[in-house]
């Protein structure tokens, strides 16, 4: 408001004033009408789980029961979704929206990026979701959203190639998958039969916590680094060693995990590692050359260590502190998150409800990846909860390469990730 | 007219865009000198003082003394083959021939795609599975096996240092036939009938109208190649084991993926004055140069 005027002015100040103030009223009364219509701004990513056109059918399914809610989406990469996040958050403009990694919640709730919503969190929903999803959204005791991708990565062989190759059951531990794919190699059926995600990027990071987890390892204790010997080392150690025998795909290290895909359906890899939504992909897709033949398993074990071997890669949404329409904001979520609305898209990313896994609409013609989902998603072994989470994987994602390119061997490649993690 | 006025009037003519200019650059320029002392976080806290900290740490890590390396070899070898490239692709296009407008509106065309298109393309050229380029080599036999490209150390930032020259050759290209046209017929022909070899002529008579123009395109170039970051940052992200990362990268990891602004503005000023004392450099020769030329 102008401070009050008090010389011979102020009666044309006066006048003036009244108009602005009636302009004013007059458009405040034209956004009245406007705030019937409230828009939602939403960051999704375009890559893995839900395609950008299921995510569009079900944000339209929402805003038909709910007219008066627009919902504007956006779409991008995996790589670009943290930093698209932040930097809207901190240019004041930013979204109400937006789809987070399990990785994440630690550095958005010590930097105020999401809202606590634990209040909003109903009983129905405590006891129907699986209890593991909620380590998606939570960090010191507090939820910061709802999940929604529930995922892990799962182990995808090529039924044709092991048959051929005279294998009659996928491999239960890392060790036999080595075996099974030297054979394929040595019958000259594939020259490197296994394709892994280890470009530089998170990818590889979630290949290697999958070993980690299956060989026990620990990335942190007492929040220092631990990953540099005991079952971090090993499975680094798993990696290269895969890498120099030729088992591997060596563009395994530029590879993200549409690149496995693309590989795996073409048929040039026996086995392969990625998340759910490759399932339906590979052995339904119009472009797959290997539809019908795909199986998928959990990832293997550790002869003494453990029985099967699983990342947990699961996304929440939450709401931004920036957002003027939490309210409407939660309602969004929690229609996304509904059963009903993940019972119908199931496909591609399986429902973070306990009781869809046995809905014969959501297991019908995917019986194989349900039954690997029962033992994978209970297994799921979280990559370390910490805000400073993101120099801690640029670090490693640099020593996995420098050790897969033998620039230095495992061991030092983790000793060097470990001084520079920030931790 | 006095020339107090005409100084006058320049001033005048000159303040929307001075007044704009210090808006959008030199305030925010004054915010990142005052950020560069603080370790701010990008989000949540302003920080605390912590005078030339952050610039001792930056100049001190490893990190920044291997990305300042291959910043300079990718701003050297790019640029100089840009330049080479681009002399000798305007040389050609300068000649008659029949289909040479037609030509001459091609070669821009790599020039007018956005980079990250560029990258992109580039991306799949190089695909280790199944790649343009994989397939070329391996059907005329320089090649037993397709490779990976993008996934070597040893090959990478060259692979980058490739589409970053396929796409800005054309503008070095476009500066040099501009200045090509400006060389009178009749002392190029007088050259001819003195009996002038082919690189005496150019040597002694096209070089010199050449050289004022092709440092600007220098300069222009030097400096977007040293702060290259699209093309590396869609193609390989920095890697293999941070083989192609360069500066802005590294401020970009530093500000926004770490978010330590503080820090990060600390190593963009330094990036800057770099930048800055190049700009300089070339300034200086451009006076050199044009007072030879001319």
């Amino acid at each position: 408001m102008p401070i009050a005027i008090e010389n011979q002015e102020a009666d044309m100040s006066n006048s003036i004033t009244r108009a602005l103030i009636g302009a004013a009223l007059l458009s405040a009364s034209f956004a009245h009408q406007a705030l019937a219509e409230t828009t939602l701004n939403a960051l999704f990513m375009a890559q893995a789980a839900y395609s950008e056109a299921d995510v569009r059918a079900m944000t339209e399914a929402f805003s038909k029961a709910n007219p008066d809610i627009k919902v504007n989406l956006e779409f991008v990469p995996y790589e670009g979704l943290h930093d698209k996040t932040v930097l809207a958050q901190g240019s004041g403009g930013g979204y109400d929206v937006v789809l987070f990694d399990v990785i994440w919640p630690a550095e958005y709730a010590s930097n105020n990026v999401l809202v606590d919503v634990s209040a909003r969190i109903t009983d129905e929903m405590k006891k129907g979701v699986l209890p593991g999803a909620w380590t998606t959204v939570q960090y010191d005791g507090k939820s910061y959203g709802m999940p929604w991708i529930l995922d892990t990565k799962y182990l995808f062989y090529n039924k044709e190639i092991l048959e051929k190759a005279g294998i009659t059951a996928p491999p239960k531990t890392w060790d036999e998958l080595a075996a099974q794919a030297k054979t394929i190699k040595d019958k000259g059926l594939l020259a490197t039969p296994i394709a892994w995600s280890w470009a530089q990027a998170e990818a590889a990071i979630c290949d290697y916590t999958t070993l980690v987890s299956a060989y026990g390892g620990d990335f942190l204790k007492d929040g220092k680094p631990a990953f540099q010997s005991g079952g971090g080392l090993d499975a680094l150690n798993y990696m290269v060693s895969s890498y120099t025998s030729g088992l591997t795909n060596p563009n395994s290290k530029e590879f993200l995990e549409e690149d496995v895909r693309k590989v795996f359906e073409n048929g040039e890899a026996a086995f392969a590692l990625n998340w759910t939504y490759m399932y339906n992909l590979a052995n339904a897709g119009a472009d797959s050359k290997v539809a019908g033949k795909v199986g998928v398993v959990p990832a293997p074990g550790v002869a003494g260590k453990s029985e099967v071997s699983a990342v947990n890669g699961s996304m929440g949404l939450g709401i931004t502190s920036v957002s003027q329409h939490p309210d409407e904001a939660w309602k969004y979520i929690e229609f996304m998150t509904s059963q009903a609305t993940q019972n119908q898209y199931a496909k591609l990313s399986l429902p973070i409800w306990a009781s869809s896994y046995e809905d014969p609409a959501v297991t019908k013609g995917q019986e194989e990846l349900i039954g690997a989902a029962k033992l994978g998603l209970a297994a799921m072994y979280p990559r370390p909860t910490t805000p400073k989470y993101q120099e801690l994987s640029t670090a490693l994602q640099q020593a996995i390469q420098e050790a897969l390119l033998g620039q230095s061997s495992a061991e030092d490649a983790l000793k060097s990730a470990a001084d520079n993690s920030g931790l | 007219m006095s020339g107090t006025w005409m100084s006058t009037r320049a001033w005048l003519l000159m303040t929307p865009l001075l007044a704009v200019m210090i808006a959008v650059i030199g305030w925010p320029m004054v915010q990142t000198v005052g950020l560069s002392f603080t370790d701010a976080k990008l989000v949540g806290t302003a920080g605390t003082f912590v005078g030339l900290d952050n610039y001792a740490r930056m100049l001190a890590s490893s990190n920044f003394q291997r990305t300042l390396v291959t910043t300079v070899w990718f701003a050297v070898v790019s640029v100089g083959a840009e330049m080479m490239l681009g002399v000798l692709a305007a040389l050609l296009l300068n000649q008659e021939f029949r289909g040479r407008t037609a030509l001459r509106a091609l070669m821009i065309l790599p020039w007018a795609l956005p980079t990250v298109v560029n990258a992109t393309l580039w991306r799949l050229i190089y695909n280790p599975e199944y790649g343009a380029l994989n397939a070329a080599l391996t059907q005329i036999g320089l090649l037993d096996a397709y490779r990976s490209w993008l996934g070597e150390p040893g090959s990478a930032l060259t692979a980058l240092i490739v589409a970053d020259c396929w796409k800005n050759f054309p503008l070095v290209a476009l500066i040099a036939l501009a200045a090509l046209q400006a060389v009178p017929r009749d002392i190029t022909a007088a050259s001819l009938v003195d009996g002038a070899g082919p690189f005496n002529r150019f040597r002694f008579v096209i070089l010199p109208y050449l050289a004022g123009p092709l440092v600007v395109a220098l300069v222009l170039r030097t400096i977007e190649a040293f702060k290259v970051f699209d093309i590396i940052w869609v193609m390989t992200r920095g890697g293999p084991a941070n083989s192609t990362r360069t500066l802005s990268i590294l401020v970009y990891q530093e500000a926004f993926s770490f978010q330590r602004a503080g820090s990060g503005a600390s190593l963009a000023l330094i990036v800057t004055l770099l930048v800055t004392l190049l700009a300089l450099a070339y300034a200086a020769l451009v006076r050199k140069t044009a007072g030879r030329a001319f």
